[in-house]
This record gives structure tokens, C-alpha cells and sequence, in this order.
């Protein structure tokens, strides 16, 4: 996915606030979660704004979560000074086919999880050692033969990281990340 | 209303009528003849044949543009809809309201390669507002009533809506636009009455204000200039436009600084550098305004009234943003400053008055008009004088020819002037021109040109002919792509890369050759007479105006530069541009 960087806009845009200047340079990170119809090419309306304007995608999901309003939910983990992520947000709530936006690192908080699939195959020592790494990680196996392992395992983007870094040595030969997907806290919908 | 079953063509056509369509920019071709058989039996709508699509994109914007409704286009698949991407793109950034109807491909040959095929919707994604590709004849009636919604609400902007042939051909129920109703797109109009309260507070206590307007103002409509009109008097504060609101404010009135930007007056851009408080209305804080930004207007608050939140804090930081339609946004800042009886600072708006009027003095758009040879800006200016009492649209192609034009045709009133301000687009101006007086029969609609742009859509002349649109095309013609031109006197060195207008065409024998009539000046001395020939021509006019090959347009803020290093006329021999502004467009 086009994860291209280029700087948008000059960082500093305002001379007179030394504080701004130095907020307006940060790079944040902010997962923001995207209701859509679910109409023809609405993905590709979301991945042609951030590669036709330059935003960072860090990992984005897309599925329908609700069938009979169809509608989708895309989940964008994206990076960007604040001036930035705001422009990100005001671009995808212009999208004719969005229906809300929500900044799950700011508007409202949220929590965050990501699933991989993770294969690794060995024999002998390195093979019990993944087991029992895996355990650590609550991962569960979800096929195996004498010489492999898939391990399925969730959680926030750097335990997954963690994890995929302690089978490199032991075996791994594939990977599958689903992308982070993400819900605020509390009792209220998006 | 009971529901009436008709093919897909017949939809289209019955869809236009009920949104109003009378008119409609063209061509025809394999995927579209159920549509153009539709039209064919039917009197309601007029169907105007272009010789190009991008032609019918730019006439249904000057038509769009001219009257505040939406313009129609009706193209075939494949070229036919990669021809209109240059008029979606153009129509796109300048937030012209735009149905495009596309044919395509039978949807069973969709994906094929099929003879004429392109992915049109994604083609078009990027350059439209929004599109549809529509899969049943079900669908075409919803799909039509929401692309106008969707064109003319909010942020106005290009839609297109591909319709494969067989769709054109199946029948479906029809119902009218009062029973569509848009799932998601409910865009902003009223303003946060708080933040307008700000908003007028701060404007109340400047000392140094601005108004700064854009094309937000004329989009609005009628209202939103009588209004601004209104707030611009109540405060006595001056007033500058981007390219894209020229007529929004009388530019007879004294409170008027003229334009803007790159090209804009001198007094105009050191009081947008200069102002304690600026008033954005419509505009977009776009680069050619802002010059360098880091250095743009540093010891102002700025207020920003868009009815895009995207604009707002995209490229300048502002204090107070306002997201709401320009008129209702005016209706309620001049409620506020009556009910609190606010009065300006008169103390402090004498002292600025004083420091504009100095800059005034400067006469930026000074230039001398000595001999035979004939300023570009002298020939504007004549134009201007000899057409001003009359009901005249001005629309322009893209360059030094438009920037002269910008300075020296003088509007005062919104909707009379159509240029390419986003995209710049060479050839925008005749085919906008004919889709002006397709709108507007009995005005006098001129082109100015410049002889490179001309020859982008110089087959639209042909349209004008065939249609009896008397529109004149005014070329400035110095043989030069002058803008390109002037860039690389002061940039490269005065190294003219392939900037010479070689082998013209004799402009005079080409109008003829077209069934138009053709003048020609060459001398200042001929110019008033053959002007005033080329206003009393009955029919579509060439007029090749000879002009100095080498005159520059100035004033001129360099790249790279902020709104008080302007380059004037006469100091543009100690011009420089730095490294980093040689970098930029």
C-alpha cells in the first residue's frame, strides 16, 4: 500500500508561536475509524486520497459490519504533524459516500487489535521452543504437520511485532496480518 | 406520483427535464445512441455539439458559471470520456458544478477490453466530486436526481455517471427528484453561530482589516454579493479577491484594492501582508495567493469562511474557521455586528486607508503605451473601455493574457467573468465562452486569448459557426507562450525553450476559413476602430490583436517570495528569484 512520505506542507507555517512550530512538526500517530456505504469503489475513493495526496496508510481494514444498511467500516492507522491528520480527517468526511469519522486516538479513545497468522516450520529444539514461545503469547495453533506450525495470535500491533521478531530465528516462513481494527471505549457507537 | 416504466435512455432524458435542463454539451458516439435517440424525439432539451469533449466540459462551465446552474455534458466510452477528464479536472478545481454523463460498454463486455472500453469511474475517481457506474436501469433514476444533489450542493463539483449501454436500453420505473433523498452527503450551510460571533468581534476591533474573497463568494450566488456588498460598506474596510471572485465586489467601488496573488496589485498584496485581521471569504488560501506561506500576512488574524472543511487550516493556520455557504455565513456576521453595534475603529482605519492609498500611489499596473506597437495591456484596456456599458462576459485561456486581463478588465458585477484559476487550463476559454452564450444569447461574450492557448480548442470555433454564437476571440498575440516565456527570462536565463509560436496559422484566413469573420490590428492607432467592428459583427469574430512580443506581466511576486517582494514594472531589471523559488511552479 502506498505508504509514500512526503512532507504535505512546510512544518512551519506560523512564525510567531515557537509553540506551534514545535507541535506542528511532531509526527503523530492516530488510527481513525471510518463508516462508509458499502457502494461500488469506496475503497478505492479512500486509498486514492491518501496516495493522490501524500498521507502515510500504515495498515488499513475494510469489511461490512453491517449488511442490511450496508455499511462498511474501515479502520486507517495513518501518521502526519497534527495539521496533517486533520486535513486526513476533513478529506475523508467529504467523501461523498462517508457517513462519520472518528479519530479513535483523539476524539475518542480506543482500543486497538490486530490478528496474524504466523507459520514457522522446524524440527526438534527450535520447534519446541516456538511452542513454548507461543504460549507466552496466548497464541493458539491452528494447523500443523510434523515439520510446521501456524500459529494464530492477536493483539495490539507490537505484540504481533514481538512476536513475528521471536520466530524469525525458529523457523518462520510466512506471515498474514490482518491490519489493526479498532472501537472506542465505552458504551457509546461511533 | 405513480411510477412509469421507461428504458434507461428515456430516464436520462426525463431526469434532465426535471432537474431543469434545457441545454446540454456534447457529442455523440457507439455507447451512447440509445440516449442520443432519446434526445432525438424529444424538444425540451437543446443539445449543443461540440467538436471535442473537453470543448463540451469548458462550454457546460462557462454555461455553469455564467448562470449558477449546473452544466450538462453527454460523451461516449473510452475517448469520449478520457477527452472530458481535462474539463472534469478543471471544473473540479474551481468547484463548477458539472453533470457529465458518460456511455459505456455494454456490462457484460465490462472488463473485456472491449472496443471503446475504459474504467471510466476510475478514469474520472480523482477529478469528480463523486461517480457512479450504473449496473441496472433500477438504479439510473436514484443515481441521476443524487449526482444533481451531489454537483450542486455543498462545495459545488464535477460528477459523472457511466451508464453502460444496455442499461440505456432496459426499462425501469422513473420517479421524480422530490422522492430522492441522499443517504450520507448533508454538507454544512449555516455557520456556528459562536464562532461568526468571534469572528465579528475580532473584525469590529481590527485596525488594520482585509477583506480577501474568493470564488465561495460567486458560487454562492446573487445573494452572497449583495451581501458582501452590505458588510463591505457597513465596516468601510478595502477589499481584495482571488482570480476566482473578480465581480464579486464592484471593482468601480474605492474600497476595491483590485486582485490578489502572484499577479495582484501592489496595494492589494502589501495590505494582505500587512493586515491586522483578514476576513477570508470563499477563498482558499491557494499558492498562487499565499506566495511563500511561512512568510504569508505574519501579524494577522485570520478568519475563514468555506463551506469545505477541508479548506479550512489545509494550508494556512487560521484562528477562527467558519464552515458554512458564504451568504448565510454574511446574513448572520452583519445581524451580529448590527445587534452589538459595533462601529471600526475610525482612528485606526484612517491611518490604514493612508498606508493603502500610499501603496496606490505606487500605481503597480502603470505601463506606457508609446508609438505603433501595441501594449497588451493598452489593447485590455481599450477592450474595456469600449465594452464596459454593455452586458459583457469576459472569459479567458490560460497566461500572461489572462493575468492582463485580470488586471485590466475591470468587473462589477459576479458571473461575467470565466477562467481556468485551478487547474490553468490552455483552451478553457472559447468553448467556456460558447457555453456562456449559449446561456446568454443576446450579451456580448469575448474571449481574451493569447495565440498558444487559442489553438488548444480552436475547433469549438466551429460550434460557435454552426450554433450562430457571435462570440469574439480576442487574441493577444506575441508569438510567444508569453508566460512560459516571461519564466524564462527571469528564471532560466533567457534561454526560450521551445516557447516560440512557430508557424501560425493567419488567424484572419483561418476565420474565414471557418465561416467566421477575421480582423486584424497592428497599430495602436487602428485599435478602437477595429474593436469597435469586431463588437458590431453579427457572428463569430477572430480578432488577431498584434501586440509587444517581449512586454512582461507585472507586478509579479517571484516564487519563493512573500506579498511585499513584489517585482513592479519598473524595477523588474533587479529581479531575482532565490534557488528554492526556482524550484517551485
Amino acid at each position: 500500500m502506498g505508504a509514500n512520505g512526503r512532507k504535505p506542507f512546510p512544518a512551519s507555517l506560523n512564525p510567531n508561536t515557537e509553540t506551534r512550530m514545535s507541535t506542528e512538526t511532531s509526527i503523530e500517530r492516530h488510527t481513525i475509524a471510518v463508516l462508509v456505504d458499502n457502494e461500488a469503489g469506496v475503497l478505492a475513493r479512500v486509498i486514492g486520497l491518501f496516495s493522490g495526496r501524500g498521507y502515510n496508510i500504515e495498515s488499513l481494514t475494510v469489511a461490512e459490519v453491517d449488511s442490511a444498511g450496508h455499511t462498511s467500516r474501515i479502520t486507517i492507522v495513518t501518521r502526519g504533524t497534527p495539521m496533517v491528520i486533520e486535513q486526513i480527517k476533513a478529506q475523508l468526511e467529504r467523501l461523498v459516500p462517508v457517513h462519520k469519522v472518528v479519530d479513535l486516538s483523539s476524539d475518542a479513545p480506543g482500543i486497538e487489535r490486530e490478528m496474524a497468522m504466523v507459520k514457522v516450520a522446524g524440527v526438534g529444539e527450535k520447534r519446541v521452543e516456538a511452542l513454548r514461545l507461543s504460549d507466552a503469547f496466548r497464541a493458539r495453533v491452528i494447523d500443523t504437520t510434523h515439520t510446521s506450525f501456524v500459529f494464530e495470535v492477536t493483539g495490539a500491533p507490537d505484540k504481533i511485532d514481538a512476536f513475528v521478531g521471536l520466530m524469525r530465528p525458529l523457523g518462520l516462513v510466512d506471515v498474514s496480518r490482518t491490519g489493526v481494527v479498532a472501537i472506542a471505549r465505552g458504551p457509546e457507537a461511533m | 406520483m405513480a411510477a412509469q416504466e421507461m428504458t434507461g435512455a428515456e430516464i436520462v432524458i426525463k431526469a434532465l427535464i426535471d432537474q431543469g435542463v434545457d441545454t446540454i454539451f456534447g457529442y455523440p458516439g457507439g455507447a451512447v445512441l440509445p440516449i442520443y435517440d432519446a434526445l432525438f424525439q424529444q424538444n425540451q432539451i437543446r443539445h449543443i455539439l461540440v467538436r471535442h469533449e473537453q470543448g463540451a466540459v469548458h462550454a457546460a462551465e462557462g454555461y455553469a458559471r455564467s448562470t449558477g446552474k449546473p452544466g450538462v455534458v453527454l460523451v461516449t466510452s473510452g475517448p469520449g470520456a478520457t477527452n472530458a477528464v481535462t474539463g472534469l479536472t478543471d471544473a473540479l478545481m474551481d468547484s463548477i458544478p458539472i453533470v457529465c454523463l458518460t456511455g459505456q460498454v455494454p456490462t457484460h463486455l465490462i472488463g473485456t477490453d472491449a472496443f471503446q472500453e475504459c474504467d471510466t469511474v476510475g478514469i474520472t475517481r480523482p477529478c469528480t466530486k463523486h461517480n457512479w457506474l450504473v449496473n441496472s436501469a433500477k438504479e439510473l433514476t436514484r443515481v441521476m436526481h443524487e449526482a444533481f444533489y451531489v454537483a450542486t450542493n455543498g462545495r459545488p463539483g464535477p460528477v459523472v455517471i457511466d451508464i453502460p449501454k444496455d442499461v440505456q436500453f432496459q426499462k425501469a420505473e422513473y420517479v421524480g427528484p422530490q422522492n430522492v433523498v441522499h443517504k450520507t452527503y448533508r454538507p454544512r450551510i449555516k455557520g456556528d453561530i459562536e464562532q461568526i460571533k468571534k469572528a465579528v468581534d475580532l473584525i469590529a476591533h481590527a485596525k488594520r482589516p482585509l477583506f480577501y474573497t474568493g470564488g465561495g463568494i460567486i458560487n454562492s450566488g446573487p445573494l452572497a454579493s449583495q451581501l458582501l456588498r452590505d458588510f463591505v460598506k457597513l465596516t468601510g474596510y478595502p477589499i481584495t479577491s482571488t482570480l476566482m471572485g473578480l465581480g464579486a465586489y464592484a471593482a468601480s467601488d474605492p474600497q476595491w484594492l483590485g486582485m490578489t496573488g502572484m499577479h495582484g496589485t501592489f496595494e492589494a498584496n502589501n495590505a494582505m501582508h500587512d493586515c491586522d485581521v483578514m476576513i477570508n471569504l470563499g477563498a482558499r488560501f491557494d499558492d498562487r495567493v499565499t506566495g511563500r506561506v511561512d512568510a504569508f500576512s505574519p501579524e494577522s488574524k485570520k478568519i475563514h469562511v468555506d463551506i469545505d472543511a477541508s479548506s479550512i487550516n489545509k494550508i494556512i493556520h487560521v484562528d477562527v474557521g467558519i464552515i458554512g455557504d458564504a451568504a448565510h455565513v454574511l446574513e448572520d456576521m452583519i445581524r451580529v455586528w448590527k445587534a452589538k453595534v459595533y462601529k471600526p475603529d475610525k482612528d485606526a482605519l484612517a491611518g490604514w486607508w493612508k498606508q493603502i492609498d500610499a501603496w496606490r500611489g505606487r500605481k503597480s499596473l502603470s505601463f506606457r503605451q508609446t508609438g505603433d506597437v501595441i501594449k497588451p495591456q493598452h489593447a485590455i484596456q481599450r477592450l474595456y473601455e469600449l465594452t464596459k456599458d454593455r452586458d459583457t462576459y469576459i472569459t479567458t485561456e490560460v497566461g500572461q493574457h489572462q493575468m492582463w486581463a485580470a488586471q485590466h478588465y475591470h468587473f462589477e458585477k459576479p458571473n461575467h467573468w470565466m477562467t481556468s484559476g485551478g487547474l490553468g487550463t490552455m483552451g478553457y476559454g472559447l468553448p467556456a465562452a460558447v457555453g456562456v452564450q449559449i446561456a446568454h444569447p443576446d450579451a456580448l461574450v469575448i474571449d481574451i486569448a493569447g495565440e498558444a492557448s487559442i489553438q488548444m480548442c480552436m475547433q469549438e470555433i466551429s460550434t460557435a459557426v454552426q450554433f450562430m454564437l457571435p462570440v469574439k476571440i480576442f487574441i493577444l498575440n506575441n508569438e510567444y507562450m508569453g508566460m512560459v516565456r516571461q519564466w524564462q527570462q527571469l528564471l532560466h536565463g533567457g534561454r526560450y525553450s521551445h516557447s516560440y509560436s512557430e508557424s501560425l496559422p493567419d488567424f484572419v484566413k483561418l476565420a474565414e476559413a471557418y465561416g467566421a469573420v477575421g480582423l486584424r490590428a497592428e497599430k495602436a492607432g487602428e485599435l478602437d476602430d477595429k474593436i469597435k467592428e469586431m463588437i458590431n459583427v453579427k457572428s463569430p469574430v477572430i480578432f488577431d490583436c498584434r501586440v509587444d512580443q517581449l512586454e512582461n506581466c507585472f507586478p509579479m511576486i517571484p516564487s519563493g517570495a512573500a506579498h511585499n517582494e513584489m517585482i513592479l514594472a519598473d524595477d523588474a531589471e533587479a529581479a531575482t528569484v532565490t534557488e528554492e523559488g526556482k524550484m517551485l511552479v
